[in-house]
């Protein structure tokens, strides 16, 4: 993509009629009902919704994932649903991080070798060691991640994602296969995250406690979005019912 | 069907691709030992039939002339079943539009009725009519080559008297399978005829009226056969017998026997190492198959499947893919078996066929097969076994790679991530990389193997045809002349250099070996055909030895400096006892040199030669033809380039064109190595390439995280299997030498270039291909995918 972007916008993204059909005819499932929504910049969103509701397709697509079948997504004013597939890999490398259930680290290279992964190629990373320290794991940066708990892998996982200094920071159930502590200190990782980093945070989960949290909800059921919540207090994670 | 057969087929179903590429691989290696010795068993068992349906004599003695009377002297020897005499004798047929005369051998039929003994198999026309002196049947072969059919008329001389002869028919005799040009090694259907005539027309041409010059014999089975030979040369000895001779020396036999055990040794001993590689394939594909399949043991245990249960589902898998490969490779080995059989047959000119397939193969080629794949399954199975179900219900634990951090730190730091990726896989599991390196390797070095092979079979030609025979025409004389015969060559305008040479039949003795083979007399330093070291000088020929050919030297199990006994089986009959004096680099036949002065006075013959080598001014190549043909004493002119073709057609459809199917086939193993090698390496990794590929990773950063694994390994693969092609190419040039030629491994840049280059081809299509899979990678569902 053309690096030119809006500045006058204060949306991260505006989604319009965005839908997603898988497969065809009878067998075809509408995973996305022409959904519109805009997602202002900075803010800590929670997508909520039973399984199938459409909140990962829409997390997929608008990380540079997945495609559209219809409508448009808009970043910073570029239409994300109009890039090829070079460009979207060029986007998901300036600007996105990317943290999922089964946190996806590199087996054969260590916690900081996994984020200077991403560094190496980023265009304005932070210090690898650095962005380990944001999560705590600044004493186990030579381990691999054989050698590392559930949840010091996706600390790691928030690393290498933030270490990139992202402008969005996608995350598809951070804490689905962790403990509630260690749930608990991950989402801490992620609001410190989007507080200290200013980056737009979306994160996708099936725990509701969570969206206490959040700036803004949204509730998914079958392939739209049935409402959006904005909170006006916020709790911090560490006071959240898991 | 239970849920776990149902899953078996579609894991198959889901696996096809590889599950095919293996099945491939092992697939041509049964089909190769199939078809070889389905091939082999078939040539053997319709050469027995043949021969035993025309009746072919078991021993020959030719004689100067002996009374009738004799044969029924000679069916009394104990041992003998039934005896006959014949009449031959060489012929030389013209043939109109041909610069020279054709060399033939005249043959006796009875007069009336069957022959007892070497039968013939008329191929068209009819039977000679007895009261017809005119009347001839002409060899098959012979005949084809030059459009000759019954109804023809033929002229031919025999005995210095030219006669004009009527064709009546054609036929085919097991005595004559091949008949080979005279002074030349390879069988050449158009060059040498065989004319059959009536007993009584023949005697009158040969003046052996109530006489005969050959005898054929039959012995009962298990008859002491050396008391045989002795009594017949007794019986034979006044009436100038040249010694008796069984069929396993008659010229035809030898040969068709050659090319058969050819492709007997290559049936033993080639299939057996593309077998040992396929089988070493399939042993490293399942164990990593079954290894990526860990997960899912692990829930399948905790669903309470016992460890039989799972162990018996994974087996079935393996031995679906081994037993698929194998009873395709079985098929498809009886087809190839079946088109090449008909191929082999119009070269051996049997005709009928006898196909007979080898029970043994199969059961061999399938033990091997699923033995194999069994033992890659059960050995990962093992391990699979002391998983507890546990480690199926949590995240996936990342494959431990601390113990190869601390390796090349320094090296690390020149490093970037995608790079470390690399290295730390090669290193984390080195017996995983080395087996799929030697894999490779193995590909790698059967393609060497089998280019070296190539390459040898040209350095036989080259060597043979332009190093060691230097001439452009060889003469063979009517008999052994006055050396004059040299002067009149040397006289004819275009001839620029004449040699003399005298070949003369001969038996080699040392100890209990012995060979049925000739001498060539050489002058002392030869120049146009020469016995070569192994530096290709000129071995000189002494008075006081001979010279070997390596071949024979090692049939004959003798040294330079040992004593050869010789039984010269021409004039006088003399015995030598003589020591050998050189070891002569020959690829061609076996033959034998010693000086021809010393030749001559061994046989009491002064100044005699039997033929000549010529160099000649090619312009006036033709009128040098035209007055050798008119040159009464002249039995037969070979062009070199003759030779050189009919060996080079001898090569290409006998036992050696099995060559091409072999390359052909080392490289569909070796194209099938290095694609499974990719496949698996990628179905192992595809969830981390997955990975990269969403954090921004481009498509060719990520195939450069895959394919450079790929890519080290098949380098490291490439001087391994150069050097374990180096010593497999031995034991392939042992399977295709034979009496006829010997086939030398020749390892020239350009082969191991050409092998090197086949396995990076294959490399780069494999990458290719499973770089596409990359490409098209699901990114979303490879995330959410456990391993």
């Amino acid at each position: 993509m053309t690096e030119e972007p809006c500045k006058e916008v204060t949306s991260a993204f505006r989604i319009t009629g965005l839908t997603k059909v898988y497969g065809e005819g009878a067998a075809a499932v509408h995973a996305l009902r022409g959904v519109d929504l805009v997602i202002p910049s900075g803010e800590l969103v929670v997508l909520l919704g039973p399984s199938g509701s459409g909140k990962s397709t829409l997390l997929n697509i608008i990380g540079g994932l997945d495609r559209a079948s219809d409508g448009q997504v808009y970043f910073r004013g570029q239409e994300l649903t109009a890039l090829s597939d070079a460009e979207l890999t060029r986007y998901r490398r300036d600007h996105v991080g990317f943290v999922f259930q089964f946190y996806n680290l590199m087996p054969s290279l260590t916690a900081r070798e996994n984020v200077e992964l991403v560094t190496e190629v980023a265009r304005n990373p932070m210090d690898p060691d650095e962005a380990l320290a944001l999560v705590g794991l600044h004493a186990r940066t030579e381990h691999f991640p054989a050698q590392l708990s559930g949840g010091e892998q996706q600390r790691v996982a928030i690393a290498r994602a933030v270490a990139k200094q992202p402008t969005v920071l996608f995350c598809d159930e951070p804490t689905g296969a962790l403990d509630s502590t260690t749930g608990r200190a991950v989402l801490k990782v992620l609001k410190d995250v989007n507080e200290r980093l200013g980056a737009t945070v979306l994160i996708v989960t099936h725990a509701a406690a969570t969206a206490a949290m959040a700036d803004r909800v949204l509730h998914f059921a079958d392939g739209a979005i049935r409402e959006v919540v904005v909170n006006k207090t916020k709790l911090s994670p560490e006071e959240i019912e898991w | 069907m239970s849920p776990l057969d149902r899953k078996l087929l579609r894991d198959l179903w889901r696996i096809k691709g590889q599950a095919v590429a293996i099945a491939a691989v092992i697939g041509v290696g049964v089909l190769m030992l199939v078809m070889m010795t389905g091939i082999v068993t078939s040539l053997d068992e319709t050469r027995r039939a043949y021969y035993e349906r025309y009746r072919l004599a078991d021993i020959f003695a030719s004689v100067t002339r002996a009374p009738d009377r004799l044969i029924s002297d000679l069916s009394s020897i104990p041992g003998v079943s039934v005896a006959e005499g014949r009449v031959t004798g060489s012929a030389l047929i013209d043939l109109p539009g041909l610069d020279l005369p054709l060399r033939a051998a005249a043959v006796s039929l009875p007069d009336f009725g069957e022959p007892r003994l070497n039968d013939i198999y008329l191929v068209a026309g009819r039977r000679l009519d007895s009261d017809r002196s005119s009347e001839i049947l002409l060899l098959e072969g012979f005949a084809k080559a030059h459009g000759l059919q019954p109804g023809d008329a033929l002229s031919a001389t025999m005995n210095g008297a030219r006669r004009t002869f009527r064709i009546v028919g054609l036929a085919q005799s097991p005595e004559f399978l091949y008949t080979t040009a005279p002074g030349e090694l390879a069988p050449d259907d158009s060059r040498f005829g065989v004319i059959w005539m009536s007993r009584t027309a023949l005697a009158a041409a040969y003046d052996m009226d109530g006489a005969f010059n050959q005898a054929l014999l039959s012995v009962g089975r298990g008859s002491e056969r050396t008391a045989v030979f002795a009594a017949v040369d007794r019986m034979l000895d006044h009436h100038g017998g040249l010694g008796a001779y069984g069929l396993e020396d008659h010229e035809s036999n030898r040969f068709v026997s050659e090319e058969i055990s050819g492709l007997r040794a290559m049936s033993s001993g080639v299939p057996p190492i593309f077998l040992g590689v396929a089988a070493f394939l399939l042993y490293i594909v399942v164990s990593r198959m079954v290894q990526t399949e860990r997960e899912q043991i692990g829930l399948m245990k905790a669903f309470g499947y016992t460890n039989v249960e799972v162990g018996a589902h994974y087996f079935k898998l393996v031995l679906a893919i081994a037993a698929g490969g194998a009873l395709a490779g079985c098929l498809a080995g009886i087809a190839a078996g079946r088109a090449l059989i008909e191929v082999y047959l119009e070269f051996f000119k049997f005709p009928f066929l006898v196909f007979q397939l080898d029970p043994g193969a199969f059961v061999v080629g399938f033990s091997v097969s699923v033995l194999t794949a069994s033992t890659g399954g059960l050995i990962v199975l093992r391990g699979v076994f002391a998983l507890s179900p546990a480690t199926a219900m949590n995240a996936p634990a990342p494959p431990d790679y601390s113990r190869t951090g601390r390796i090349g730190q320094s090296l690390n730091r020149h490093l970037d991530q995608p790079s470390r990726m690399v290295l730390r896989r090669l290193t984390r599991q080195p017996g995983r990389m080395a087996g799929a390196m030697l894999g490779i390797a193995a590909g790698m070095a059967l393609s060497v193997g089998m280019i070296s092979i190539l390459a040898g079979f040209d350095r036989t030609l080259a060597l043979t045809f332009t190093v060691i025979d230097r001439s452009d025409v060889t003469v063979t004389f009517t008999e052994a002349m006055s050396e004059k015969a040299i002067l009149e060559l040397q006289r004819m305008p275009g001839v620029i250099e004449v040699e003399p040479v005298r070949i003369v039949p001969a038996v080699l003795r040392n100890g209990l070996k012995t060979y049925r083979g000739a001498i060539s007399g050489l002058v002392t330093e030869p120049r146009l055909n020469r016995a070569v070291d192994k530096d290709i000088m000129t071995i000189p020929t002494r008075r006081e030895g001979v010279i070997l050919a390596t071949a024979l030297a090692d049939i004959l199990g003798i040294a330079s400096g040992e004593m050869l006994t010789i039984e010269v089986r021409e004039g006088r009959q003399p015995v030598l006892d003589i020591p050998v004096i050189g070891i002569a680099q020959s690829l061609l036949g076996s033959p034998v040199y010693m000086e021809l002065g010393a030749l001559n006075r061994a046989l009491r013959e002064p100044n005699r030669v039997s033929g000549a080598y010529l160099r000649v001014d090619s312009i006036h190549s033709q009128s040098v033809y035209r007055t050798l043909k008119d040159m009464p004493t002249v039995a037969g002119v070979s062009l070199k380039a003759d030779a050189r073709n009919a060996f080079q057609k001898l090569m290409d459809t006998g036992a050696g064109a099995m060559r091409y199917i072999m390359a052909a086939i080392a490289a569909i193993i070796t194209f099938g190595v290095v694609y499974n090698a990719a496949r698996i390496a990628y179905a192992e990794r595809a969830r981390d390439l997955a990975s990269l590929r969403v954090i921004g990773f481009s498509k060719g950063e990520v195939a450069f995280v895959l394919l450079g694994e790929l890519a080290i390994v098949t380098l490291v693969a490439l001087p391994v299997g150069a050097l374990l092609g180096y010593y497999l190419s031995f034991g392939i040039a042992a399977g295709f030498s034979s009496d006829l030629y010997q086939i030398p491994a020749v390892f020239t840049p350009r082969s191991y270039g050409a092998a090197a280059l086949a396995v990076v081809a294959a490399a780069v299509t494999s990458g290719w291909l499973v770089k596409r899979d990359i490409d098209r990678t699901d990114l979303i569902s490879a995330l959410k995918t456990r391993e």
